[in-house]
């Protein structure tokens, strides 16, 4: 029998433990998606309900919606693992640590920023957005998300020992973030002009892969210190 | 001279941004001056007090 | 012999002794730079033929501009190489050029808006280089920050050496925005690989200006590093006869 198990099965057993977890509190996945939800309607209620305004400032408004939300569930990425102490055991296994947290955000996307892809077409139609358009804020949204779950992983290991981390949180949080949202929305915005999005959403993707392979050591380095 | 200080017209632009330059330059040198003063102080009160106990 | 320098630098008591010997000289080449850069600045360079003397305000807007990226290079070099090889000096110099290069940010920005403002007619315009400039004030805004979080020194500058690492890649994007994005700032005249594009008098006081910015940034250096040596070194017995001196 094998003493320790691959990294493979590693990386496949954290995932299945955060989605297990989510649903057994699933009344708690609401939160994220509310929270999208109401911040996107805020805005029309605060605009005056004008077609034409609403329908060119629409996909601003979901991708800050959308990187909001994202800001408000990172804390849990390993707020309850530090809590309880697993994260400690995470860290002593003969695994690289930077494949467990790997794991670990991809969850934590799974579970946060899944639920936000599948309503935000519906808030686009809200917003009166053309179906193209909405096309392709949903690519970039795909391409975008993660992102920001792999970038806020830095910073919430980083805040991860402090009493009032979460104000800094944001501080540290928001200026790694703009990044995507300009590309986001260069690409929506050449979309919205007639121009092709294709650059736009490799340099997306590009930015995607690189964020995967790059920021699980980060965020490993900051646990280690963190919990030392 | 007095054309010196006009600068063509953007007196206010030129001189604001030269003032607030060394106003921030000045300070970034007179606060870490003042803080090792305090700083030397503190730490010979601190071993006086360590010396009585 | 060099490295022996090096080893001998890196101890606190001989750093703060040298440091100190250090700063007289260097405020003196600081005056000398800031004098012949101000004349050349304000009085010699002639005015420009389409922005008259607001122009002038290149001369403490770009030394500005350039000083807060290399402070932010060092900050984020150093702090790798206190990660990497624990040297507390590292870490104490990381930390100590965060607030500097936070003030060449800020003034770097209002000094461009002050001449955004008669030149293009707007104080801010959300174009690629001054976004990115100003996500570089916020970057140092989040190591001080972050720094002044955690009560751990030792642990808080790991924290901040990772966290101004991450962020360096901001640099190159500050510096190739104007040639990767359609900008309203003007694109690099001097640090480009051609010969720069402005005229010698009026290059010659902004070299200078530089010159004087960058011995500033290391005075302003070492008097917050002998400041933050001295609060972590507090029980070390160089402290002790520091203090017989100083009474």
């Amino acid at each position: 029998m094998k003493k320790t198990s691959s990294l493979f099965n590693a990386f496949g057993a954290v995932i299945k433990r955060d989605l297990l977890l989510a649903y057994r509190f699933r009344a708690e996945l609401i939160n994220p998606l509310a929270f999208f939800v109401m911040v996107i309607t805020l805005f029309p209620l605060a605009l005056g309900a004008e077609i034409a305004l609403l329908k060119r400032i629409a996909p601003a408004i979901i991708w800050v919606a959308a990187l909001l939300a994202s800001l408000m569930s990172i804390e849990s990425l390993f707020r309850a693992d530090y809590d309880d102490g697993s994260l400690e055991l995470m860290v002593m296994t003969p695994h690289p640590l930077s494949i467990l947290v790997l794991a670990k955000v991809i969850g934590h996307w799974l579970v946060s920023s899944v639920p936000l892809l599948f309503i935000a077409p519906l808030m686009g139609m809200m917003l009166h957005m053309d179906t193209d358009i909405i096309g392709v804020l949903m690519l970039t949204l795909l391409l975008g998300t993660p992102v920001l779950s792999l970038i806020g992983g830095i910073a919430v290991a980083l805040t991860l020992g402090l009493r009032k981390g979460g104000a800094l949180l944001a501080i540290l949080v928001l200026p790694l973030y703009v990044p995507i949202l300009i590309f986001a929305s260069s690409a929506i915005d050449a979309a919205m002009t007639g121009f092709p999005v294709s650059g736009h959403l490799s340099m997306m993707c590009a930015i995607l892969f690189l964020a995967l392979t790059l920021t699980p050591l980060p965020t490993a380095a900051a646990l280690k210190m963190s919990l030392s | 001279m007095s054309e010196f200080f006009a600068m063509g017209g953007y007196a206010f632009y030129v001189w604001t941004a030269y003032g607030l330059t060394f106003v921030l330059m000045l300070l970034g040198i007179i606060k870490p001056l003042l803080t090792n003063k305090q700083i030397l102080r503190s730490l010979i009160l601190k071993r006086k007090r360590e010396k009585t106990s | 012999m060099f490295m022996r320098f090096i080893y001998k630098f890196s101890s606190p008591p001989y750093f703060y002794a040298i440091s100190g010997k250090m700063l007289p000289w260097l405020t003196a080449l600081f005056l000398v730079l800031l004098g012949y850069g101000l004349y050349g600045g304000l009085v010699t360079a002639p005015a420009d033929y389409q922005q008259g003397d607001s122009f002038r305000i290149i001369y403490v807007h770009v030394p500005a501009a350039w000083m807060s990226m290399f402070i932010y290079v060092v900050m984020a070099i150093s702090g790798g190489i206190g990660l990497v090889w624990r040297i507390k000096l590292a870490e104490i110099v990381s930390i100590s050029s965060a607030s500097v290069g936070a003030s060449f940010t800020f003034l770097a920005l209002v000094t461009g808006s002050l001449w955004g403002k008669p030149m293009w007619g707007t104080w801010w315009v959300w174009d690629a280089r001054l976004t990115s400039e100003l996500l570089l004030l916020f970057l140092y805004l989040g190591v001080i920050g972050l720094y002044s979080g955690i009560e751990d020194k030792r642990v808080a500058s790991r924290a901040v050496a990772i966290l101004a690492l991450v962020g360096v890649v901001n640099i190159p994007i500050i510096h190739y925005s104007v040639e990767w994005w359609n900008t309203l700032h003007q694109g690099a005249t001097v640090t480009k690989l051609d010969k720069p594009s402005i005229h010698i008098d009026m290059l010659i006081p902004l070299l200078f200006m530089a010159g004087a910015f960058k011995v500033y940034y290391l005075i302003a250096l070492l008097l917050r590093s002998r400041n933050e040596l001295l609060e972590r070194e507090q029980n070390a017995k160089w402290i002790d006869e520091l203090l017989e001196e100083v009474k």
